[in-house]
């Protein structure tokens, strides 16, 4: 580390405290929609809460971990300083900005279209452009980590670059190909609307070029939890990576699949015909290899860790693993909940099953338990994990560390199970209060009910993790050196071109998503579809 | 280790991760044969019309005027409900439909975004503005069955819902013009 401890620094504590609000707020609306908050809260301040949950979370907390995380893996995996440190800066700043020109209309009630948009609605034009700002500052992130792979490369002739950065820069050409849909939806639809300019929107185009985003960005999410999979679990736990070159080809797949699948979020819409939407179909299947090949080399990893420290048997090297060390609990327990949740996805994609959880509660529990659970938990094992290096200071005891990681996988359950349960019994979505008195919604009571308990320990959680966090910046503990990044069984010498770049799968994306993306948005200007009038919120 | 016991060793490494790899193609094109086989056997397909209507003008004219929403039973027995999803509403609140038999459900909104789902139902659509939404089904127990919004189409939203009668074949009477609502029973 090079003094980018303060860059990293600023960007973890900007994300760790627009988790913290969302993470009060979301509480709050559980309890709202819950028969004990009856009459608590309007409408109007319900969703209000709602988008500021979803743009924190979604937007704030994701993009600018991932951007810290970025820079501190350029440097400690490259052991090399960071090139155009300034430009790092600038897009933090720019970022910021974004974030308080997004934050002051949601906080006034002028942008409560939720974080997914829903044009016609249109929001206060500040509430938009803030949010271009974000994505303007990570793509100067993108940038930087090409630029910083690239310079690497340029002195390291012929060798790999590390995994761990190789799948950072994966990620980030992953984000420049995903926020393209997005981009053009504001910049050429929504925001002319929202600043006056025409009287109608095609929502159906809209809610197309938004789709193109809205699945690749749950993969720009995921993959600093897969890092952690991939380079720092193995370590924690004592082994070794059982196979680099299958990390690589993960994080391809990870590039590749992850965008030509959006529309299976428009399975139930009328303005996409059935074809199309069976060929996203056919690709979404193919999105959940790279998870399953993670699966098997992240466990065989693992199970050299535990037959190292003596494991025997089938299941014997299971009990050997160091189970007390945070980012080795933090692993198994994601695991548990990327299962349900993968088992869920699955779900998800079949056009019969969709038709009964589409818009449920179901759904709103599946992304909890993959992201919220899985990724998130993840999240806080990476900050555990760097927080000595970047502080200077060491945790004291990691009972603290695992008090935390166990509430967050049982707040999670908890709330996550009954979501599940009630969504397949048709409990819909975004929803700001229930009529109780319903005998069809009047049995759903109880296990909502449950669900908040799991909301509060989720709450607790999230306190204690920023507590764990707070205390180690004026701990007495200095902290060890110690490496962060496992080496594999057979570390590669040289690895073919295709898998030290990523030139090649930029044309193979680029091919698919013509094929997936062509005509369904071509279709909007071959037959432009009549206008919806815009309807403005604020 | 040295060189020449890396080699085979990094092969036995790849014929495991092979032998996974394989077990994980036949996953996959057994969950892809579930969705091929039920949308070819039992017709398990995706509302896709794809049917564009003018937002702005469909109230005024055609299957969505007022004078022809809710049920019409046509004269060769099939029946078609034409409903108006509009901010915070469906017009009409309340639709008959007779068990049994199938039902055809045709949906437009005049404004924003909406979607329905029937409880205790596969019934479940987007409803965009620009398009017509289409979606069939058949219902198997007579009884009351919520159809609420379930898209976010703005503050208003948690009240918007309908109800969905589903009524024996023999309380399912149509007038001389072939159409049934719930005030008639």
């Amino acid at each position: 580390m090079r003094n980018v401890e303060r860059l990293c620094l600023a960007h973890f504590w900007v994300a760790f405290a627009a988790f913290l609000a969302a993470a009060v707020l979301g509480t709050w609306q559980m309890w709202v929609r819950s028969p004990l908050g009856a009459n608590v809260g309007t409408p109007g301040q319900y969703f209000l809460s709602v988008t500021a949950h979803g743009v924190s979370m979604a937007y704030v907390l994701t993009i600018f971990f991932i951007m810290g995380f970025g820079y501190f893996v350029a440097v400690t995996a490259l052991g090399r300083p960071l090139p155009g440190k300034l430009w790092a800066w600038i897009a933090f700043w720019i970022a910021i900005i974004g974030v308080v020109m997004a934050l002051v209309p949601i906080l006034m009630g002028q942008a409560s279209v939720l974080y997914t948009f829903y044009p016609p609605l249109t929001a206060s034009p500040w509430f938009y452009i803030g949010l271009v700002f974000i994505v303007a500052g990570s793509w100067i992130w993108c940038v930087l980590m090409l630029v910083a792979m690239r310079q690497w490369k340029r002195d390291n002739p012929g060798r790999p670059v590390p995994l761990a950065m190789f799948a950072t820069v994966a990620n980030s050409v992953l984000w420049l190909w995903t926020t393209v849909g997005v981009a053009i939806e504001l910049v050429f639809q929504v925001i002319p609307a929202s600043l006056g300019f025409g009287q109608t929107i095609d929502a159906g185009l809209a809610r197309t070029l938004f789709s193109w985003t809205l699945h690749a960005i749950v993969y720009f999410w995921l993959i600093p939890a897969y890092i952690a999979f991939y380079t720092m679990v193995p370590r924690a736990a004592g082994g070794r990576l059982y196979s680099d070159t299958m990390g690589r080809f993960t994080f391809i797949l990870f590039l590749v699949y992850s965008l030509p699948v959006g529309m299976h979020h428009l399975l139930m819409d009328p303005e996409h015909g059935n074809g199309w939407k069976f060929i996203q179909v056919l690709l979404t299947a193919f999105v959940s290899v790279p998870t399953l090949l993670t699966i098997f080399t992240v466990t065989a990893s693992l199970e050299i860790a535990g037959r190292l420290r003596g494991g025997r048997g089938v299941f014997g090297w299971i009990t050997a693993l160091p189970w007390q060390r945070p980012t080795v609990l933090a692993a198994g327990l994601a695991f548990v909940m990327l299962g349900f949740g993968g088992f869920g996805g699955i779900i998800n994609m079949g056009y019969g099953v969709n038709a009964m959880v589409h818009n449920t509660s179901w759904v709103t529990a599946h992304f909890h338990l993959i992201f919220g659970g899985s990724v998130v938990i993840m999240y806080f094992a990476i900050a555990y994990e760097i927080w000595p290096s970047l502080t200077g200071h060491d945790h004291a005891s990691s009972a603290p560390l695992r008090m935390q990681l166990w509430l967050w996988f049982l707040g999670m359950m908890v709330m996550t199970l009954p979501w599940h349960w009630l969504g397949l019994q048709g409990q819909w979505r975004r929803i700001a209060n229930f009529n109780y008195a319903d005998p069809i919604i009047s049995g759903w009571g109880p296990l909502v009910i449950v669900s908040l308990g799991g909301g509060l320990v989720l709450l607790a959680s999230a306190l204690l993790f920023v507590r764990n966090l707070v205390i180690l910046h004026g701990g007495p503990l200095p902290a060890l050196q110690r490496p962060l990044y496992a080496l594999a069984v057979h570390p590669p010498q040289r690895v073919p071109a295709a898998l030290n770049g990523f030139g090649l799968w930029n044309v193979l994306v680029l091919i698919l998503m013509l094929l997936a993306y062509g005509y369904p948005i071509a279709q909007f200007v071959i037959t432009p579809s009549p206008g919806a009038m815009v309807h403005r919120v604020h | 280790m040295t060189e020449q016991h890396a080699q085979p060793h990094e092969r036995r490494i790849l014929g495991t991760e092979l032998l996974w790899a394989f077990g994980v193609g036949v996953l996959i094109a057994a969950i892809l044969s579930v969705v091929v086989f039920t949308a070819l056997t039992r017709d398990i397909n995706p509302p896709s019309n794809v049917e564009r209507i003018d937002p702005k003008t469909l109230h005024l004219s055609g299957e969505f005027a007022e004078q022809n929403l809710g049920t019409t039973v046509a004269r060769d027995g099939g029946v078609t409900v034409r409903i108006i999803t509009t901010q915070f509403m469906f017009a009409p609140r309340c639709l008959v439909v007779p068990e049994g038999r199938r039902v055809t459900l045709r949906f437009a909104s005049p404004d924003v975004i909406h979607g329905i789902l029937i409880t205790g139902t596969n019934v479940n659509t987007m409803v965009v503005p620009g398009f017509v939404a289409q979606v069939y089904s058949e219902f198997t127990h007579s009884g009351d069955l919520l159809m609420p919004c379930h898209e976010y189409c703005g503050l208003g939203h948690s009240e918007m819902w309908a109800t969905v009668r589903v009524v024996p074949e023999s309380e399912f009477k149509p007038d001389l013009d072939g159409r049934v609502a719930c005030a008639q029973r």
